[in-house]
């Protein structure tokens, strides 16, 4: 048990990086990451959210989605339905937790700020419960997931927003400047966190 | 066809549940929110300068509704607005006095150079290269840190030289943490009269960098109606802000390097030449 939480812990951080390797949450990577402070932001909002996420589609999975039902006579299984399920129940997850935040913790709620409703349908928390339900972990284990996949991605959107502010003081030539130059960074970046491969 | 409807069903059942626990949290945990505070955050100018010591201007906002400050502390609402959000509080508006930036440096970059500068083009990375390039390590180095963190566009660059437009600035004290050289000081506004020179070298070494160098001459201070109106510091003069001279000082002291200055006529350019 112990075992399999440290791969995962160090297979979703390092080794199947959720930006830098599975390419999942790339538009906050990119939108998110020219300031230091926004992306710390972000990622604290991410962490958040993703591990949240996660134990709650983890418990839909084992008593909604793996169950059958009985509906007119016929069997029925609403496996089908798993990525609509969970896309509508993240958002309103995160919307009812945004409210409550509000009332009893107005300073996380301000720190948090914009990046909570941005991300109730992000990409990389939708891809963390699905990578839950096909790798068949449990409730603890998915929740470990969830928790690690959101440090990889801070991780990685730190390390980027980092480089991005001092690219901005660097001389680019003219037709690499801005969106550009940060690709290629990224690229680099990516190749960079491919040095972990076979660690897991 | 059974599939279909059983999809369309639970997307239904499902839309409605999330719906309705939405809805029961937002009644259940609704937070009471001041509508006032929005509608003065939409009186003020929306510039978010800080110049009233808050973070932007909601948070102004909330502090004129909340007591804790008047709405005169707005720099740069004209006082019409000022009146119209006191009135919409029916509290009194308060008076500030108006104050903005003056930029103690009368002498253009051109002047003497000491040695080229290549690097990045700010003000704060330039000063860490032995205190920038210009022969003067007390003046104006020229590369618009302050202009760029204006949110009035009232610093123009003139020949290598920050200029404060006093009829755009409205003393947000914006710019005056970003000169490395702590040039820069909030005057008050009914004041025009200001030395351009920061430099506390002794007066033949000033010159050799500076033809606009402030000489402590004391010609000024022997033109002024009192002796308290420019306050002698080593080998600089100042204005004293708190028993200001009138305009007519800059003629009647007729300052041989033009370091004494009208912050109009600054602005207007009509001392340009003077430091070339």
């Amino acid at each position: 048990m112990s075992n399999n939480i440290l791969a995962i812990t160090v297979g979703a951080i390092l080794v199947n990086n959720f930006v830098l390797s599975k390419i999942l949450g790339i538009c906050p990577f990119l939108g998110v990451s020219k300031k230091l402070e926004t992306a710390l932001g972000m990622s604290g909002a991410v962490i958040f959210v993703m591990t949240l996420s996660s134990l709650v589609m983890a418990l839909i999975d084992k008593y909604v989605l793996s169950q059958t039902f009985m509906l007119a006579g016929t069997v029925i299984k609403l496996r089908f339905l798993e990525i609509l399920i969970f896309i509508v129940v993240i958002a309103a997850l995160v919307q009812v937790v945004e409210i409550i935040l509000q009332k009893f913790s107005p300073p996380l709620y301000k720190a948090l700020g914009i990046f909570l409703p941005l991300i109730t349908t992000n990409c990389a928390v939708l891809g963390a419960a699905e990578l839950n339900v096909k790798a068949g972990r449990g409730i603890i284990e998915s929740t470990i997931f969830g928790t690690c996949s959101a440090i990889g991605f801070a991780l990685a959107l730190i390390l980027f927003s980092s480089l991005r502010e001092r690219l901005d003081l660097a001389k680019v030539p003219a037709p690499f400047q801005g969106t550009a130059i940060a690709l290629i960074t990224a690229g680099i970046l990516a190749m960079v966190f491919m040095g972990f491969s076979g660690l897991v | 066809m059974m599939i279909i409807i059983t999809a369309a069903l639970f997307a239904t059942v499902l839309g409605a549940l999330l719906a309705l626990v939405i809805g029961a949290t937002a009644r259940a945990f609704a937070v009471e929110t001041d509508t006032r505070v929005e509608t003065i955050t939409e009186m003020l100018p929306g510039v978010n300068c800080g110049g009233c010591g808050y973070a932007g201007c909601a948070d102004f906002a909330k502090a004129v509704v909340e007591g804790r400050t008047i709405p005169s502390q707005c720099p740069v609402s004209t006082s019409v607005h000022i009146t119209r959000i006191a009135e919409y509080l029916g509290i009194t508006a308060g008076e500030k006095e108006k104050v903005f930036a003056v930029i103690h440096c009368g002498g253009s970059c051109t002047v003497t150079v000491r040695s080229p500068y290549n690097g990045v083009g700010d003000c704060r990375s330039a000063a860490l290269v032995a205190g920038g390039a210009k022969g003067c390590d007390f003046g104006c180095i020229g590369f618009a840190s302050c202009a760029r963190a204006c949110p009035f566009d009232a610093i123009e660059m003139r020949d290598g030289l920050a200029v404060v437009h006093p009829e755009l600035c409205v003393g947000c004290g914006k710019c005056v943490d970003t000169c490395p050289k702590n040039l820069i000081t909030l005057a008050p506004a009914a004041v025009d009269v200001h030395v351009y020179c920061s430099s506390p070298e002794k007066g033949p070494v000033k010159l050799k960098v500076c033809k606009a160098a402030c000489i402590a001459c004391r010609k000024c201070v022997k033109a002024a109606d009192s002796e308290t109106q420019m306050t002698v510091n080593g080998f600089l003069v100042a204005t004293n802000y708190s028993n200001p001279p009138l305009p007519d000082l800059v003629e009647k002291a007729a300052c041989p390097t033009k370091a004494l200055r009208l912050a109009t006529k600054h602005a207007a350019g009509a001392y340009e030449g003077v430091s070339k």
